[in-house]
């Protein structure tokens, strides 16, 4: 049942990706004309990481870190039910009121865009911001739903049998972006896109 | 996370990572409550009928608000004034009820094992809310989530149950969730409402209070049934309540940060005296809060993973 997944390519490495985050974070000071209004809210897990880096780097554009959340989408998938068992709950944690703020939701691989769909109804049940906006590391494409992101580290074309690893120092103990396929012996069809990123040794979500 | 089972029926069958991913699950649905719009749309279609063949308001509303707070449709059925009254046993009852196609069934009926017969025989997740003097297992992990939360920690903790263990399905469950969660048990009553096998279950048994509280972490008061006198089991409610009941004089002899808990209701008076209910030490109203929780924790990882 199990697929195990192989290197193919390496996308960002430590500088490239820090890169990234750098110019992302300039992108949406330049946007919202300053940081007063912004808030960050990182998808969980590796999107939260994500967002704090990128407001570490916005407070030293800036001289001021806007405050950051932690979004968990697990009680707003649309596959709840389609699997065999269920998906571990983490919870949200943002303390803060999103009503009236420019928030800009942080993902690590924006692939289907279910996920950030999820993510999305989560937030307007915490409130109403005025403008939502969406960074994401790497845009995958293969998108299933109308949903495009505002401020993109990396476009990488891929194919859908292949997975993006995200690895965070924070989690992983190293900096870099990977494109990874299924090793060939005994390879099953990937299902779902849901459950594609599952299955992937590094990636444990990420499939939004 | 280790959830694989259909129903929830014990805390003895319960291993202690099912427990943890319960109590995890548990803790991130707090913050729901914390919302001014308190719904998430994870169970969006699913029905939770709650099957109540004995009283109860605490836990049947709590089962209500944390199926509503999911967005499950939540239907009520209580015995009195239903087809329960007209003879129908508890099996017809429960394959009509299936016929309506529910998600889960919450049950709780004054025979020990019903919900486990009904698991048995229905196609949907069975939950047990309190069968006979058996078990009532989402008290228990609720009592777990409520002292994992104030201590920080459940293993290595002293915990002492007190009052009429021998007819406490709450006790039974905490006595099983709490061994395996590695807390240390003391149970401690009058002799007629100690079960005699006690020890067999791996707990202390004390018969002075004093001791038994001297160095709990957790004070664990049940509720005594006045029915119990008359029965025989105690001389008089005021006996009890000077030996056995916890008052402020007595908290003076335990440790500065213990912790006070009741599956309620309280009898006033009698186990608690109000001073130590209504006082700093007491978290039985943080256990009707992280009831819900660990209801939403549970009819989610029931409910969920079945086929849509």
């Amino acid at each position: 049942m199990s697929v195990s997944y192989r290197e193919k390519a390496q996308v960002l490495d430590e500088s490239a990706l820090d890169r990234a985050l750098t110019r992302i974070a300039h992108e949406i000071v330049e946007q919202a004309g300053g940081v007063e209004d912004i808030t960050l809210v990182g998808i969980k897990t590796r999107g939260v990481t994500l967002g704090q880096r990128i407001a570490a780097k916005i407070a030293s554009i800036e001289g001021k870190k806007p405050s950051v959340g932690a979004l968990d989408i697990t009680l707003y998938r649309d596959d709840l039910g389609l699997k065999a068992e269920q998906p571990v709950v983490r919870g949200t944690e943002i303390p803060f009121p999103i009503k009236g703020r420019t928030v800009v939701l942080v993902d690590d691989v924006l692939f289907t865009g279910r996920t950030i769909r999820a993510a999305l109804d989560a937030l307007m049940d915490l409130g109403r911001p005025r403008v939502i906006r969406l960074a994401v590391l790497v845009d995958r494409g293969h998108r299933e739903l109308p949903i495009r992101p505002d401020y993109i580290g990396k476009n990488l074309p891929t194919s859908r049998r292949e997975t993006v690893a995200v690895l965070l120092r924070e989690h992983d103990g190293m900096d870099r972006v990977v494109i990874q396929e299924p090793s060939e012996e005994g390879e099953p069809q990937p299902k779902g896109e849901a459950s594609e990123h599952g299955k992937s040794p590094r990636a444990e979500r990420g499939e939004g | 996370m280790t959830w694989k089972r259909k129903d929830l029926l014990s805390m003895q069958d319960l291993e202690a990572g099912e427990i943890r991913d319960v109590l995890d699950t548990a803790e991130s649905m707090k913050e729901i409550a914390t919302r001014e719009i308190k719904k998430v749309p994870t169970l969006r279609g699913k029905t939770v009928v709650n099957l109540f063949y004995e009283a109860s308001t605490r836990t049947r509303t709590s089962f209500e608000i944390a199926g509503k707070w999911l967005s499950a449709d939540v239907i009520n059925f209580s015995a009195s004034g239903s087809s329960a009254e007209k003879g129908e046993s508890l099996l017809d009852t429960a394959k009509n009820i299936e016929a309506m196609s529910p998600d889960v069934v919450v049950v709780r009926h004054k025979a020990s094992g019903a919900p486990a017969m009904l698991a048995r025989n229905l196609r949907c997740a069975v939950v047990n809310a309190g069968d006979g003097a058996h078990e009532h297992p989402t008290q228990a992990l609720l009592d777990l989530l409520t002292i994992r939360e104030k201590k920080g920690h459940l293993e290595g903790l002293n915990v002492t149950i007190v009052g009429d263990v021998t007819h406490s399905r709450v006790a039974r469950s905490d006595i099983h969730g709490m061994k395996k969660m590695g807390i240390t048990v003391t149970v401690a009553g009058p002799p007629t409402l100690i079960p005699a096998a006690c020890q067999e279950l791996g707990v202390k048994v004390s018969h002075r209070l004093e001791e038994a509280i001297a160095h709990a972490d957790v004070i664990m008061m049940l509720r005594l049934q006045h029915e119990r006198m008359t029965a025989g089991f105690i001389p008089s409610l005021r006996e009890y309540s000077r030996v056995w009941g916890l008052s402020l004089d007595r908290l003076k002899h335990c440790r500065s940060d213990v912790l006070i808990m009741h599956p309620g209701p309280v009898n006033r008076g009698v186990e608690l005296s109000p001073e130590v209910a209504d006082g700093p030490y007491s978290v039985i109203l943080d256990q009707v809060t992280n009831g819900v929780a660990v209801r939403m924790a549970v009819l989610y990882l029931l409910a969920g993973s079945k086929g849509a």
